[in-house]
């Protein structure tokens, strides 16, 4: 029991990444009906945002004291961060907590890059072929990962995350199970909520403003509503940057989990378009079922017992849901009928 | 028998080729790319992309998990040199029927779909086969580790014909062991007769019936075709063109390792195919050789070597010019290969190929009036959907 | 440019042949290489010698890849010459004179081997057949030394292998043209496993989380059978691919499964994150059957405790050289590398120098650089004054026998590079073993032509 609740919570909480970054790539697909192969490299842009702000904050002056030599022989460097010289204890705490603060960072990056990327490239594509559409976003992506391995280099770059969220919480005494039956690492419960919160914002922003209704009509049927007289395509676009800074969100947070590098969006890329298949394309509560339901059936394929049945199936069981769910039901558990059906 | 009944342009085009390939050793020294190792390479990705074209250039299905029919090639062979022999034949041959085999599972379930569903199940299929060759396939691929040859392996109608040689074998040809540049002529041969057959495919009813699925399936459908035997049938040859290559890695460098398997590796083949020209026959040899030639020849320029390059501009230029430029170059061959593909994908969909057709055009249209007009560009990417 | 002639040894003749050569002043270029006969594939032929350093520069074990290439650029350095001259002379051999090998310049060649068995060897042909290398080195993954290993015995070029730790690479899969100068997993259990008795009782059950290869394997049996020795249970162990990420899934049933101590069989960033979100999961300060919950790292290096930071500190394990050691040689290094580098050098760094300076002596002592002649000249070599005592390159499997370091994370570093402290040593004698445990066969010494 107390094994099966932390596998759960472990589902929930890789599922959290999945959803974040496959309601992204439905939000592409829905309103501007484009199939986004770059959309991995958001995520990895929104990490790199982290990498960032931390390298700015943590500027430091070096000094070399040739008089004193370090221990393994070489001239003693003296290092001073910078933010604690202008900002004092408040660059302390910006160091501490950076993380969550480039949050503030990233949000404005990643609506510039997202337009960017919509109005330089991904505009011309819309009437061309899913086919084209994958290749040129391919290219895209490769581009961006090659930018970034250029400018960080090939090595992940670990960002610490806040001491005071470091440890584990003693999930079970919450809920009345015995002190240490089940703990979960805090920020992994942290990443779970605040995965949450941004897809219930949104839904929210969606479902209750009026630039939300408008996408959705759009999203419905885009002829008539251009027909209204409403430039739906400015708002498709800013729909596009939503998507990237939802997907560098995902990034941000995920950085203190696993340390960012270059190719950490490729990675990313085929398990979030399994989700988008498997929640329906285009739809959005589809994506982010699915994104929650593969996490927890991966964390469950990965028990011993569940192993030693089958064997491998901790490796293969995302994509044999896809596999299965396109051969059964190829528009997905929350997808319109015909969409994407031949 | 009409077998080598082929049109008088194709034989040229044939001819041409094989020249081309049978003298690479000579045209490609003064590049810095005759040796061995990257002659293989050439010959066997040219089979690879080669065989991905009659797929994605004839019917517009674009698949995304195609390494794994390289990797069934590429185990299948060592394990044949390590149970029955290290003579390359039967190696090749079971490669090709495995890999076709597996083509035909796979394809007959992911052609149930057609557009990017289609991608994406190929993809799956390939990671699964991909995962499960890393993890609990262990005693058949050996995992993370490679598959490789060892002293140990029975072998047995090797030893059944003669005395176990000390040392590993090498891999031969009734008993001949190549050296590094017969292995390149091996390699080439067989592209060769891997052309030819695309040659005739191309130009046979068949590859009509491929054509027409890629330009518009429902109206095949419509008029009573039942479409998939014919799609079926070119997802197997395409694969077994995959294993084939496999085969060949094996045959010039017995290991086999899992990451030839994964999905960046088939996104390599879709690189090569788009960036010579998706749908033509010379178009992928050239992306493949491209690739390749930027991956173990460009991948080595250096500083020092820009600087060489850029003397001829003054000091004070050359030293930025050299560090902007040497982020394109040496470890950064990635982010050029990417900016390219792009550039073509926007502007050129039809690939190298387009490019070269599209400057004879001009060719032609500044000599008389009266000359032939263009050939119609070359066909943009359909996907069956 | 033929150079064999019947009836003349070897040796004389290569000489005069090289002689003749470097007299005329004739010098192949690289696009005539490997169009003629050669008696040795890549003889050296120009006034240089070209070596390959084949390391991960990505990958899951890239941060050692880097370090290795600081220690071949410091090795080559010295060889030729400049800079302080490191270990050269502390060395016991006195062959090395600062004037390459042989009088011929050392010249390198780098390729990035990915952490990938497949594209090593890729890189390695390349050494061997673009750039000419006459030895390949480096490497720190097990498959990767293995199947870069193999090749090297097909094309007869000597591989003398940096990191990796598998008892297969000397065990099972060893080659007459592979040496290795690193210790392995069967003499980390040796001597991890009185000191984890010690610090952690007799009664003990313990969880393997394993690198899903060679090297996972065969350390995760060897500090299985240490640690069932001292009277362990183990549970049935789990398999990780390498480069994973995130651990997380892996992770959550270790508490639950009834263990209380988690033996990590990762290494590279594999290991930095495993360790990290071990630590994030509260297993440092979680009770089980009655007792604190270990964690255990059987192989660590300064890398990996400086990736991993405080989640390292206490933790055990083994290294093959930390750059504290006080004796001279170790001294002479990690004074020489700081210098060039600004960070004293890794164990990875450590075997990789002395990989290179042990090749170029060898060669020295053969007077030759054809290949079975060298071979002969470090099969079964005892040596000293390179870091680690006195060492024996056994014969029969080419392993080499030195002391083995116990070391664990430091509480509080002095410095940011003050990481690991050595806590025991196992002498050379207690960690040797009978070659045949693991079988394998070294197979033949015959040159061959490329």
């Amino acid at each position: 029991m107390d094994a099966i609740l932390a596998q759960l919570l472990n589902g929930l909480d890789k599922g959290g990444a999945y959803a974040l970054i496959a309601l992204g790539l439905t939000l592409v697909f829905g309103t501007l009906g484009v199939v986004n192969f770059a959309h991995g490299a958001l995520f990895m842009l929104g990490a790199f945002c982290a990498v960032t702000f931390r390298q700015l904050i943590t500027l430091e002056t070096v000094t070399v004291d040739p008089t004193q030599l370090s221990a393994w022989g070489a001239p003693l460097e003296i290092r001073t961060p910078l933010a604690q010289t202008w900002f004092g204890d408040f660059g302390a705490v910006l160091v501490e907590y950076s993380v969550p603060f480039s949050i503030l960072f990233a949000i404005p990056v990643m609506l510039v890059i997202g337009i960017a990327m919509e109005r330089g490239i991904i505009k011309h594509f819309y009437k061309r072929p899913h086919a084209e559409q994958i290749l040129v976003t391919f290219g895209l992506a490769i581009v961006l990962q090659e930018i970034v391995k250029a400018v960080f280099g090939p090595n992940p770059i670990s960002q610490p995350m806040p001491t005071a969220l470091r440890g584990a919480a003693d999930i079970g005494v919450w809920i009345g199970l015995a002190p240490g039956a089940v703990s979960y690492p805090l920020w992994r419960l942290v990443y779970f909520l605040f995965s949450a919160g941004i897809i219930a914002a949104v839904f929210a922003f969606l479902r209750f403003t009026t630039f939300g209704m408008v996408v959705r009509a759009g999203m419905a049927d885009r002829e008539t509503v251009g027909l209204l007289g409403i430039n739906i395509g400015r708002r498709f676009t800013i729909m596009f940057g939503l998507a990237a800074v939802v997907a560098g969100l995902a990034g941000v947070m995920y950085t203190p989990l696993v340390p960012p590098n270059y190719h950490m969006g490729m990675d990313f890329l085929v398990l979030s378009f399994v989700v988008v298949v498997v929640g329906g394309m285009g739809s959005l509560p589809g994506a982010v079922a699915a994104g929650f339901l593969l996490g927890i059936l991966q964390s469950f394929a990965s028990m011993n017992e569940i192993k030693q049945l089958i064997p491998g199936i901790d490796q293969i069981i995302i994509y044999l849901t896809a596999v299965v769910i396109l051969l059964v039901r190829p528009r997905g558990l929350l997808g319109r009928r015909g969409m994407m059906e031949s | 028998m009409d077998l080598f009944n082929l049109p008088r342009r194709d034989w040229i085009t044939f001819g041409l080729f094989a020249l081309v390939v049978v003298t690479m050793p000579i045209w490609l020294t003064p590049l810095g790319a005759s040796y061995p190792g990257l002659l293989q390479k050439f010959a066997i990705f040219a089979i690879f992309a080669i065989g991905f074209n009659i797929l994605f250039g004839l019917t517009g299905y674009l698949s995304f998990g195609h390494a794994a029919f390289l990797g069934v090639g590429s185990y299948t062979a060592v394990w044949s040199f390590k149970l029955l022999t290290m003579d390359a034949l039967p190696a090749i041959m079971f490669a090709v029927i495995v890999s076709g085999l597996f083509a035909l599972v796979i394809g007959y379930l992911s052609l149930r779909r057609t557009g990017i569903y289609f991608s994406i199940l190929t993809l799956a299929f390939a990671q699964m086969c991909y995962n499960l060759a890393y993890s609990v396939l262990t005693p058949i691929t050996n995992g993370e580790t490679s598959l490789q040859l060892t002293l140990q392996d029975p072998r047995v109608i090797d030893s059944a014909l003669a005395a176990r040689p000390e040392g590993l074998p090498s891999a031969s040809i009734f008993g001949h062991v190549f050296d590094g540049f017969e292995g390149f002529y091996f390699c080439a041969a067989l592209l060769l007769i891997a052309f030819f057959i695309a040659l005739k495919i191309f130009s046979s009813p068949f590859g009509m019936m491929l054509r027409a699925i890629k330009s518009n399936q429902t109206r095949m459908n419509y008029t009573g075709f039942d479409t998939k035997p014919y799609a079926l049938t070119a997802f197997v040859i395409s694969g077994m063109y995959a294993g084939l290559a496999g085969a060949l890695l094996a045959v010039t460098d017995p290991l086999a390792g899992a990451e030839r398997m994964q999905w960046t590796a088939s996104g390599e083949v879709v690189l090569m195919t788009i960036l010579g020209g998706v749908g033509t026959l010379i178009g992928p040899v050239i992306g493949a050789w491209l690739i390749k030639y930027f991956e173990n020849i460009f991948s080595a320029f250096n500083e020092q070597v820009l600087t060489r390059f850029f003397s001829f501009l003054p000091p004070e230029i050359t030293e930025p010019v050299v560090t902007i430029s040497s982020k394109f170059v040496g470890e950064g061959w990635h982010l050029t290969l990417g900016l390219i593909f792009v550039l073509v994908v926007v502007f050129l969909p039809g690939g190298i190929m387009e490019g070269v057709r599209r400057i004879g055009a001009l060719f032609r249209r500044t000599t008389p009036p009266s000359a032939p007009a263009a050939r119609p560009a070359a066909p943009t990417i359909q996907p069956a959907e | 440019m033929t150079l064999i002639t019947k009836g003349l040894s070897r040796r004389s003749v290569i000489k005069t042949g090289l002689a003749g050569i470097i007299a005329t002043g004739v010098a192949p270029t690289i696009f005539t290489r490997g169009a003629y006969a050669q008696e040795f594939c890549n003889a050296p032929t120009g006034d240089t010698v070209t070596i390959g350093f084949n390391m991960p520069l990505t990958g899951a074990y890239a941060d050692e890849g880097a370090d290795e290439d600081r220690a071949y650029q410091l090795a080559v350095e010295h060889l030729n010459g400049g800079g302080d001259g490191g270990m050269i002379p502390t060395f016991s051999s006195k062959t090395l004179k600062g004037n390459g090998i042989l009088g011929k310049k050392v010249v390198g060649v780098t390729g990035d081997d990915q952490t990938k068995a497949d594209a090593a060897r890729d890189s390695a042909r390349r050494m061997i057949e673009r750039d000419g290398a006459v030895m390949i080195t480096g490497g720190s993954s097990s498959s990767v030394a293995i199947a870069v290993q193999g090749l090297c015995q097909e094309k007869g070029i000597i591989f003398m292998a940096a990191l990796t730790h598998s008892n297969d690479t000397t065990g099972k899969d060893k080659r007459r043209y592979g040496f290795r100068h690193f210790f392995n997993a069967y003499q980390s259990g040796i001597a991890l496993g009185p000191v984890l008795g010690e610090a952690y009782g007799k009664d003990r059950v313990a969880y393997h989380l394993t690198a899903d290869y060679t090297w996972g394997w065969t350390q995760e049996e060897s500090i299985k059978n240490a640690t069932e020795a001292l009277g362990w249970k183990t549970l049935a162990p789990v398999r990780t691919p390498v480069g994973a990420g995130d651990f997380s899934q892996y992770l959550t049933p270790v508490l639950n499964s009834g263990a209380d101590v988690l033996i990590l069989n990762h290494y590279g960033f594999d290991m930095v994150n495993s360790l990290t979100q071990a630590v994030q999961f509260g297993m440092r300060d979680k009770q089980a059957n009655g007792k604190n919950f270990e964690i255990v790292v059987p192989l660590v290096s300064d890398l990996m405790a400086k990736g991993a930071g405080s989640a390292m500190q206490g933790i055990y394990g083994t290294s093959n050289w930390d750059w504290q050691l006080t004796d001279e040689a170790s001294k002479a290094f990690t004074k020489s590398f700081g210098a060039k580098f600004g960070q004293p050098p890794s164990q990875a760094a450590h075997t990789s120098y002395v990989q290179t300076l042990l090749y170029a002596d060898a060669c020295e002592r053969a007077g030759t650089f054809y290949p079975p002649e060298v071979i002969k000249a470090l099969e079964g070599y005892e040596f000293d004054g390179l870091g680690n005592g006195p060492t024996l390159y056994r014969a029969e499997d080419h392993q080499c026998f030195k002391d083995v370091l116990v070391v664990q994370g430091k509480e509080k570093p002095a410095n940011p590079f003050d990481l690991l402290q050595t806590v025991a040593t196992a002498s050379r004698e207690s960690v040797t073993y009978d070659p045949a445990i693991f079988g394998g066969e070294l197979g033949p010494d015959t040159a061959v032509a490329c």
